[in-house]
């Protein structure tokens, strides 16, 4: 039993549901009580879709578990399959269904439906929504794709004499962080360099445009939580290789363009290194100055917040304090990761563990999930989402993706938003008094509604430290504890403050 | 009207054609009202025990409108609980003791109980005992459920206040209170108190409470009026422990309050003159503030799916006192002791329908077209995408919209979707 106040993901079947609203013409028949389509509004509030997601709940009750449940389930089936007419059916089943053990799959297989059925088995006592949504995904391909595998030791697919190289886009899915704006900046990128994709997949494709997957040279696995399970079993079957590189930040999108650009035998040195986006030059820029070493926290998908790290480190010049993830199934990423950073990987799924970490660590920008938006309101710490799981705010009617050159522009803006600019840190520093100018007035360019008040606490030291600033002064404290405890100081006095000041240096 | 305390004849109610559905759903489970009740008793928490499932929904129905750290959170069974392996009585006592420990100002803790431990049959009523226990002095441990198998949305509210009642102190002989049934706004609440008391009845007691320590007391000297038609369970037990349940419309619009008023002021036999002496002034304000949305309302076509048990009574408003023309109002469950006022009222002609087949509700819907649809929150924008207005049914439950001075408001909430309408451009 596990005490949880908040949830990073949800249940598996909520990933199969995210397969199926991605997918057009197929259908989900979700074995599940009548509180369980819940779901809808997932996708239809957060994401705004204008249509529920294709999913047909058995809404079973308490009278149905006398009768024969079976019969129910048969019927909803049934009904799902004249009513939508889908080219696929998915049929898995919620938590309470698991456990009643009546085999959902198997009794809609029985059925003799015109249609290909495809019965998922969700774990839901084990397993999570991305497990769920990478499980269904591979299970949908798999059977789609079946009988196209060619025989072992067949000769791999060559390229057709003239054809342009072709990539697949695999892994966007419905309520996936900005999938529908990656595809299409990814989509460009790859067109800038004479590449055509030719499936992207789940987000809009039909099993028919699923059975021409084999047809491209290769497939990039956009967002490995959902796709790397599928992309293996597509590079042992199909013998198609697979871009692991997620081009997300600057680097990111060079080092993506020169994986394809091997693969797939093109130039792509002009476009890698085209000033084709703004954030190296706005890093440059004096203004950004003010940036260098700011302590950030990131946590995320792994996805999410290995790039952002990156970006983070190599690209605005912050200081990555901390990096953790909710994705056990890609924790050994995230471990290599937090390694090159200099990091303790933080790899868990408990909201109060990561907020431990964050109020530990006290840094000055917090980069992670609307969970992580939570902790920093609370410890009064500016924040950026980076990642799912995302309120609706965060799901912009603008332009706004993540990968590519332009994800990159849009990641340094909304980033520094939260921050304070430069000149305004300076003039706190300097007159610490001013009324509208104070510890507790939120960066000058933001609603005043929010406020950051830190405990009041006596004692020269404690005035001492309330006279740096304090977006600074979570750093002072903990750099001065640090060397007290290091060098065996029972008194931190005002005098061991300017001294590990100076040992740290700002 | 004159309102009197009255098992009314069936009346129009008879006549009524009743649709009766069974099918997919969509609609919540009673866990949803964790969501308002954890606000409404701010020394409790609430401790859903289940799956990730449950998280899920509440944190998905919350998290579009909480940011802080809520009164509730879920313990969720893993796999080495179901396979029995660990002790499922063991597991929850740590995991409360984990929680009291972080959250020292609780005082009532509901043990809440879902499908999935219902299914498992987890004894929650035993954990509950054996947990007062332990817990010590000050903290009281309780269990209802919120188990969408057994309940719907509203219904959680029905089984937290029915876990409640037997733990209601006993009203001292010869004694008589008026104890109001179901959360309300605080606001509404004081209206409310004022205007019984104006009517010189009391003492006025409220249920569920803020302080959940403070709970009213019962008797055969209590007369209950129900401030919501969801408590149907609470209801017998109430009546139970003696209690008169008092039958009315409900105090919604300028009639209903009218008539849930008039309940009370008969059970407590004041004269109907004093009665309408005390209402008077907030009747008329009630009267004046409607009518600019009737202006707005009038004549539109508007169509309930089912989803909280508050269609009726609200129908009964719209049609009444707003002009109205219902097409199609849904019901979760037709009670016919809390309906019967409200069914008396309903215009002739109109389609009620009991229980939900949300796929064939949709297709009425779409051949309908109604001005405005009240649905749950998963169906609002697929119905605006297709041109329809819509009112999420779960903001009636969050809004105060009971008695006389909230009477234009709840007009307004549904007058706001087509003034809206008329204004965009776009």
């Amino acid at each position: 039993m596990q005490l949880k106040v908040w949830t990073y993901e949800g249940p598996p079947h909520i990933g199969a549901i995210r397969v199926a609203a991605s997918l057009r013409k197929v259908h989900c028949v979700l074995h599940a009580p009548q509180g369980d389509s819940y779901a809808d509004l997932l996708f239809t509030m957060i994401e705004r879709r204008g249509e529920r997601p294709p999913v047909t709940y058995t809404s079973f009750k308490a009278q149905d578990l006398g009768a024969d449940l079976a019969e129910l389930t048969k019927a909803r089936v049934r009904e799902a399959a004249e009513r939508h007419r889908p080219e696929l059916m998915l049929v898995a089943e919620s938590c309470t269904a698991e456990l009643m053990q009546d085999q959902a799959g198997a009794l809609a297989q029985g059925l003799g439906l015109p249609v290909p059925v495809v019965p998922l088995e969700l774990s839901a006592y084990s397993r999570q929504e991305n497990w769920g949504a990478s499980e269904t995904f591979y299970q949908v391909i798999r059977r789609v794709l079946h009988r196209q595998v060619p025989a072992p030791g067949a000769p791999p697919r060559q390229r057709p004499e003239g054809a342009r190289p072709r990539a697949n886009l695999l892994g966007p899915t419905a309520l996936g962080f900005r999938c529908r704006d990656d595809v299409t900046e990814v989509t460009r990128l790859l067109g800038s360099i004479g590449v055509e994709v030719g499936v992207v997949a789940p987000l809009g494709a039909s099993p028919s445009d699923l059975a021409r997957i084999p047809e491209a040279d290769f497939n990039c696995c956009l967002y490995p939580e959902v796709a790397l399970t599928t992309c293996g079993w597509l590079e042992r079957m199909f013998r198609q290789p697979t871009v692991k590189t997620v081009p997300i930040g600057v680097g990111a999108t060079r080092d993506f363009l020169r994986e394809v650009g091997a693969l797939a035998g093109v130039e792509v040195e002009p476009a890698a290194t085209a000033e084709a986006s703004r954030l190296p030059w706005y890093a440059h820029s004096v203004d950004a100055t003010y940036l260098t070493g700011k302590r950030v926290f990131v946590f995320g998908d792994a996805t999410h917040a290995i790039a952002a790290a990156r970006i983070a480190a190599e690209e605005l010049g912050l200081a990555v304090v901390g990096l953790g993830s909710y994705s056990r199934e890609l924790g050994r990423d995230v471990r290599a990761a937090a390694r090159t950073h200099g990091v303790e990987p933080l790899i868990t799924d408990d909201y109060l563990e990561v907020e431990a970490r964050v109020a530990e660590l006290r840094p000055e920008l917090v980069l992670g999930t609307q969970m992580e938006r939570h902790i920093a309101k609370r410890l009064g710490i500016p924040c950026a989402v980076i990642a799912a799981p995302f309120h609706v705010q965060d799901c912009p009617a603008r332009y706004a993706p993540q990968m590519g050159f332009e994800g990159a522009n849009v990641i340094f803006d909304t980033w520094v938003h939260p921050l304070m600019m430069g000149l305004e840190e300076h003039l706190l520093t300097m007159f610490r008094s001013d009324f509208e100018f104070h510890d507790e007035a939120p960066p000058s360019h933001l609603a005043a509604t929010e406020s950051a008040a830190p405990a009041p606490q006596p004692g020269p030291t404690e005035r001492e430290l309330k006279r740096i600033p304090f977006f600074v002064r979570g750093k002072a404290r903990r750099n001065t504890e640090l060397f007290a405890t290091d060098r065996g100081i029972q008194t931190i006095t005002r005098e061991t403050l300017y001294d590990a000041k100076a040992h740290f240096g700002r | 009207m004159n309102g009197r305390a009255r098992p009314l004849p069936v009346g129009e109610a008879a006549s009524l054609p009743l649709l009766r559905e069974r099918g997919p759903c969509a609609s919540f489970c009673g866990l949803s009202s964790i969501l308002w009740l954890h606000r409404r008793m701010r020394d409790a928490f609430f401790l859903v025990v289940g799956s990730r499932t449950c998280a899920h929904l509440l944190q998905s129905a919350a998290g579009v409108m909480i940011f802080a750290e809520p009164r509730f959170a879920t313990a969720i069974l893993e796999e080495r609980d179901l396979a029995g392996s660990a002790d499922c009585q063991q597991e929850l006592d740590r995991v409360v003791d984990r929680l009291l420990e972080r959250r020292p100002d609780i005082r009532t803790l509901f043990l809440v109980g879902t499908c999935p431990s219902e299914l498992i049959k987890l004894d929650l009523e035993k954990a509950a005992e054996r947990l007062t226990a332990r817990a010590g002095a000050g903290v009281k441990v309780l269990a209802f459920t919120g188990s969408g198998i057994e309940t719907g949305f509203t219904q959680g509210e029905d089984q937290c206040l029915a876990a409640l009642v037997p733990e209601l102190p006993a009203l001292a002989a010869g004694a008589r209170n008026l104890l109001v049934i179901g959360t309300l706004a605080d606001l509404v609440q004081d209206q409310i108190a004022r205007l019984l008391g104006a009517l010189g009845i009391g003492p006025v007691h409220f249920l569920p409470p803020a302080d959940s320590h403070d709970l009213p007391p019962i008797g055969s000297g209590t007369d209950v009026l129900f401030a919501q038609p969801f408590f149907n369970s609470s209801a017998r037990l109430l009546a139970d422990r003696g209690a008169r349940l008092l039958t009315a419309p409900f105090p919604f619009g300028v009639e209903g309050t009218r008539a849930w008023l008039a309940a009370a002021a008969s059970a407590w036999e004041i004269p109907a003159e004093r009665l309408a002496e005390v209402i008077a002034a907030p009747a008329a304000r009630a009267e004046q503030a409607i009518t600019r949305y009737r202006e707005v309302l009038a004549g539109r076509r508007l169509s309930f799916l089912p989803d909280s048990q508050l269609e009726i009574p609200l129908a009964r408003f719209l049609a009444r006192e707003c002009g109205v023309e219902l097409i199609e109002v849904g019901t979760p469950y037709l009670d016919r002791r809390a309906m019967q006022p409200e069914l008396d009222l309903l215009p002739p002609g109109v389609r009620l329908c009991e229980g939900q087949d949300v796929d064939r509700q949709l297709d009425r819907v779409a051949a309908d077209r109604p001005d405005l649809t009240v649905c749950g929150l998963g169906l609002a924008n697929p119905l605006e995408a297709q041109g329809l207005r819509t009112k999420w049914s779960i903001e009636l439950v969050f809004t105060p919209i009971h008695g006389f001075e909230q009477a234009g408001d709840l007009a307004e909430l549904f007058a706001r979707p087509l003034i809206r309408a008329a204004r965009l451009r776009v």
